[in-house]
């Protein structure tokens, strides 16, 4: 492997470890701010999948690989939002009550 | 089939000088073995073992519900009984049945390859598989679990005196086999199919084994999560789930629910698979709507995965959840309904046959079509209501996962067995064990939707006295379908020695497996084969293709 090669390998990298050190430091510092509920589970989950994707893509080395492996990955994200999008519609339809409910 | 003694065995029907099972003799050989054949005998061995667990813990229950006091058992021994019964034959025997014993052996045969993408990856699964059944054996030893083998919390995590925590590791392990094996059989079937053979000629058996390793690769680690937060609080007490400690019972029941109903999918799919092959093997058709029934597979994947929340309709779940769980269930039973009338389409003006194989099949048809239907009332929120935590459930998932998955597989192991070992078994003794299972289990579940749809709640064993007649039935069909599991164990033993030798083909089916020896060789094939041909092309096969003796008996 080349110098270049070598070089061009690591950069992307570097630039990676420094995005996921910036947002662990984003995440520490937006837990001390309140935004009221549900906003600051959304922000802290926010930059967790932001974190996550960094890693799937670069270290993962999903970027750039062939469909097949993107397919594959985006098959485990859509389970993953599958389960979190039922569930939570139970958790957030049970505060709807039957009176609360527009009469047809 | 019968195996007729025949004193001048032809050429043409001996095994091969030289086969995986001769290859090498030694222990060694067979534990450090990484040929998907031989990976596939060891699973053959060790769930034949388990199911023969839970066998007996199933033994034991329909014993004690022979009289309605309770009188054999304690009422904490009955709850680990059932829970126990539970654990071995889901974890232990359903879910690796059909995919680890004969999607193993058949997937590189029947797409042509000569072995799996990762051979040392099969071995391991085996392994983990084995780790994971000795620490639930571990518990099972010391007085077993008793939260029913759905682990509800807080009762697991919280309440259980019993041996919730290593059994739960038993079976987080194993489910590192699970994964393992849809790993392996999801990029062996992408990447290593034989020269002509496209994704739409592949067997109906290799579709639905591509649709389980689907649910095999992404269901199993939400139960691993889901046991290691189970594992959490009941070890440290870090509240995920029990009220007491801030969490909420509900999520785990979604959690579990997630991985545990596709895992009933897990089970069936691959039943499914085997019917269609022996569906179009033995009334010599093409499968009707090939292409639905491969889709369907796919179909019933997919939806499995958004239909888990039926299991919840009277666990405090919303009932605005609850109403698009229920249309969903319904959805669900389109491909599976697909898969029936095409198999009855098929059937239809064929030249049926009535081997063993085929009155497995046609028995799957029956009880998986009853399984499905009341399916489809539990799925309706009005009858679950009143049926739920019923034996009208018990009877109905006895439909799917015994009448279903469990023919699917008996059925599956007479059909291959051939190919599996080179040998043939009894005739009469094989359909006598047909009839007997099917018999046996249509007399010990059928009164159980009599039962529950009456309110004999599941799970209870002291009970009302009207409730005798249908409880006696029942425990008197179970002996029977007891008969009916023993006798193949006894004629498949007794073949290895002195059944007829099978030839290739001893059924004339197509298909790339039949091309290959019985018992296959190392690699499976001379050359690797090229694929020309569509698939189920059984109109006009060859005669020729059919065993000698038939020949001798029928005329060719």
């Amino acid at each position: 492997m080349s110098e270049h090669e070598h070089h061009s390998l690591w950069k992307p990298y570097g630039q990676v470890l420094v995005a996921l050190l910036v947002l662990t430091v984003v995440t520490v510092v937006a837990a001390n701010f309140h935004f009221g509920t549900p906003w600051s589970d959304l922000v802290a989950l926010f930059i967790a999948l932001s974190k996550a994707a960094l890693v799937v893509a670069f270290f993962m080395h999903v970027k750039g690989s062939t469909r097949l492996i993107k397919f594959a990955v985006w098959t485990g994200v859509i389970g993953i939002a599958i389960f979190f999008a039922l569930t939570l519609s139970d958790y957030a339809t049970r505060v709807i009550t039957y009176v609360d409910a527009p009469r047809m | 089939m019968q195996a007729t003694a025949s004193a001048a065995t032809p050429e043409a029907v001996r095994p091969p000088r030289h086969h995986y099972l001769n290859v090498d003799y030694g222990l060694r050989s067979w534990l450090l073995t990484t040929d998907h054949k031989r990976i596939g005998i060891l699973y053959l061995l060790s769930i034949t073992f388990f199911f023969a667990v839970g066998g007996i813990y199933a033994t034991l229950i329909r014993l004690e519900l022979l009289t309605p006091q309770g009188d054999l058992v304690s009422s904490d021994t009955y709850n680990r009984l059932f829970t126990m019964h539970g654990v071995m034959m889901i974890f232990f025997f359903l879910v690796p049945s059909i995919p680890a014993v004969l999607g193993n052996f058949l997937i590189p045969l029947m797409i042509g390859a000569k072995d799996v993408a990762f051979p040392k990856l099969n071995l391991a699964s085996w392994y983990m598989y084995m780790i994971g059944a000795g620490l639930t054996m571990y518990s099972l030893l010391h007085g077993g679990v008793d939260t029913g083998w759905t682990f509800y919390t807080p009762f697991s995590s919280s309440y259980s005196n019993s041996f919730v925590a290593a059994t739960a590791l038993g079976i987080f392990v194993n489910g590192f086999s699970s994964i393992f094996t849809g790993l392996n059989f999801l990029v062996t079937i992408h990447r290593m199919r034989a020269p002509g053979m496209t994704w739409f000629r592949l067997p109906l058996f290799i579709w639905s084994h591509y649709a389980t390793s689907l649910i095999m690769v992404l269901g199993t680690p939400v139960l691993a999560i889901t046991l290691v937060l189970l594992f959490l609080e009941r070890v440290f007490q870090i509240g995920f789930f029990d009220p007491a400690l801030g969490g909420d019972p509900v999520l785990f029941q979604h959690f579990f629910w997630f991985y545990s109903h596709p895992a009933v999918y897990i089970m069936i799919l691959p039943s499914l698979g085997v019917i269609s092959e022996i569906v179009a093997a033995f009334a010599r058709k093409p499968i009707f709507g090939y292409k639905f029934v491969a889709l369907a597979s796919m179909g019933i994947a997919i939806l499995g995965f958004l239909v888990w929340g039926h299991h919840l309709f009277l666990s405090s779940q919303s009932a605005y959840a609850a109403l698009v769980f229920s249309v969903l269930t319904m959805l669900i039973a389109v491909p599976s309904a697909i898969k029936v009338f095409n198999w009855m389409a098929t059937l239809y003006r064929g030249s049926i046959e009535y081997s063993t194989p085929m009155f497995y099949a046609l028995g799957f048809i029956g009880l998986f079509t009853i399984g499905g239907l009341t399916g489809l009332m539990l799925g309706t929120l009005g009858i679950d209501v009143h049926v739920h935590d019923t034996y009208f459930v018990v009877a109905h998932f006895h439909y799917i996962m015994v009448g279903g998955a469990l023919m699917g597989y008996l059925g599956g192991l007479h059909y291959w067995w051939p190919k599996i070992t080179g040998r043939l078994y009894s005739g009469f003794w094989s359909h006598l064990s047909a009839l007997l299972v099917f018999l046996g289990f249509n007399l010990t579940f059928f009164p159980q939707f009599i039962l529950g749809y009456l309110g004999m709640p599941r799970r209870y064993h002291v009970y009302p006295p009207e409730f005798q007649v249908l409880h006696v039935l029942s425990t008197a069909g179970a002996s029977i379908l007891a008969v009916g599991y023993l006798l193949p164990m006894v004629y498949f033993i007794w073949s290895l020695k002195y059944g007829d030798y099978a030839g290739r083909n001893p059924w004339g089916a197509v298909g790339l497996e039949w091309q290959a020896t019985s018992p296959p060789a190392l690699h499976n094939f001379e050359e690797i084969p090229v694929v020309d041909f569509e698939p189920y092309q059984y109109k006009g096969a060859p005669v020729a293709q059919r065993l000698p003796y038939r020949i001798a008996k029928y005329g060719a």
